[in-house]
């Protein structure tokens, strides 16, 4: 048995809870701080908070937002969104928040990734690599929601966000957000076996068994979900969930 | 009065609220006069281990929590990176630590370790419960803790050891000398078991044992 971490990862847009599909369409999710609380009571191992339109709308990061769900999380939480200068990031700490998130950063801003780990430690900063596959099966690296390609692919950028200081990468294919038929394994392990530090796999989990999946054949140390925890059914019925301990122990834990 | 000692180098804002959830007043503070007058003390810390150690030095924090902790026999509770600057020397920097308990702490030893097993050891881990004073006591089920840490205590002798944690092999997740704890987990964001745990500690009177 081992306790992977399994880590609901919700997506704010101006305020707002929202869940993506392929990093495009929104479905509004509800409340953020409700959410928060909602999940903090079914217990959570961890929770990723990303505010997806602070990086495409260039607006820095809602200190009183964050300020409000760090004060209800009694777990860990990481908070990724609009990040570019060492003081936002202490900021963010101050109040509460264990770790912060960076993606366009990697880019724009490499050396903040080793100034917060410099401070606040490697574990305190997770680099989140986005990925798209070329028509030629190759991988790219992609910033600001999908819409810009970098030069790197991801088992190069992961490298370079070790080497500049993270303590975690957290890797996701574009194409597979929200869809629910599984992550990409192979991209998830081409990446997890490429550096030391923890991945957490994240985009397309539909199921517990997509959990161990990722863990097992992609070599991924903690797994993230966002739409298999806000929607239920078929019809994609918003309803916050979270399987509870047992659940975990039989269907994921046990297995991998 | 309850004292988290603020060394610009962790994250008292979460314990302040854990504590507050479970009904204890506590003051976050950087200010040696302050930390004298604490009742019960929170040594926090994430992050490197030599940024703590320069910090809590400079300013005049270390001598303030010595005098409480040795002279005054002040419960004290070092959380991560506040249980590892207890230690005589830490390998991540060149700084020593305060030397309070016989311990150095050390990086996870990579030959003992399984190719699952990563650096940093990030993630819920049950705790086994050993000469804990009955801090690791009154949980419902068997008590899992978050951690995150690159380095663990390693102690001397067993005596002080508090509770034990496995990583590719069994570290020390905790330690208690006299009125001295320490705990590498984050009680701050471990649910319940942390709140019965905090709750434990608050009421802990090591005089007595």
């Amino acid at each position: 048995m081992r306790r992977i971490r399994v880590i609901p990862a919700l997506l704010v847009e101006k305020g707002r809870l929202v869940k993506t599909l392929k990093f495009g369409a929104r479905t509004y999710v509800g409340d953020p701080v409700n959410t928060v609380k909602i999940l903090n009571d079914k217990q959570v191992d961890e929770l990723l908070m990303l505010d997806i339109g602070a990086t495409r709308y260039g607006s820095k990061p809602d200190m009183k937002m964050i300020t409000e769900i760090a004060s209800e999380c009694f777990m860990p939480l990481a908070y990724g969104g609009g990040i570019t200068e060492l003081d936002q990031a202490k900021r963010i700490f101050a109040v509460g928040v264990e770790k912060v998130v960076v993606n366009a950063a990697l880019f724009h801003h490499p050396k903040l990734i080793g100034e917060i780990a410099t401070i606040y430690g490697a574990q305190a900063v997770v680099v989140s690599i986005d990925a798209k596959k070329g028509m030629f099966g190759g991988y790219s690296t992609v910033t600001h929601g999908g819409a810009k390609k970098t030069p790197m692919n991801p088992v190069q950028a992961a490298k370079r966000a070790v080497e500049l200081g993270a303590g975690e990468i957290m890797i996701s294919n574009v194409d597979h957000d929200a869809v629910m038929k599984g992550y990409d394994i192979d991209l998830i392990r081409a990446v997890a076996d490429a550096v030391p530090v923890p991945v957490i796999a994240a985009g397309g989990a539909g199921s517990t068994a997509d959990f161990v999946a990722a863990v097992t054949e992609g070599h991924a140390s903690a797994v993230a979900a966002g739409a298999l925890f806000v929607f239920r059914g078929p019809h994609r019925a918003v309803l916050v969930n979270y399987p509870n301990r047992a659940v975990l122990k039989a269907e994921v834990f046990g297995k991998v | 009065m309850n004292v988290i000692v603020d060394y610009k180098c962790g994250n008292p804002a979460s314990i302040c609220n854990m504590l507050k959830k479970i009904g204890f007043q506590s003051v976050i503070s950087d200010d040696p006069e302050v930390i004298r007058k604490a009742d019960r003390i929170i040594f926090p810390g994430v992050g490197s281990f030599d940024f703590g150690a320069g910090s809590v030095r400079k300013s005049g924090i270390a001598d303030a929590m010595e005098h409480k902790v040795f002279k005054e026999r002040t419960p004290i509770l070092g959380i991560c990176v506040g249980l590892q600057l207890m230690c005589r020397t830490g390998e991540e920097g060149v700084l020593p630590g305060l030397g309070w308990i016989e311990a150095d702490c050390v990086k996870f030893d990579n030959s003992r370790l399984g190719p699952e097993d990563k650096v940093p050891h990030m993630g819920w881990a049950e705790v086994t419960a050993k000469n804990d004073a009955g801090l690791l006591s009154g949980f419902e089920e068997e008590p899992s803790f978050y951690f995150v840490h690159s380095y663990h205590v390693r102690t001397d002798g067993d005596d002080i050891v508090a509770a034990t944690a496995h990583h590719g092999y069994d570290f020390t997740a905790g330690i208690v000398k006299g009125n001295i704890a320490g705990v590498q987990f984050h009680p701050e964001k471990s649910h319940q078991f942390g709140m019965t745990f905090l709750g434990n500690f608050m009421r802990w009177n090591p005089a007595a044992q």
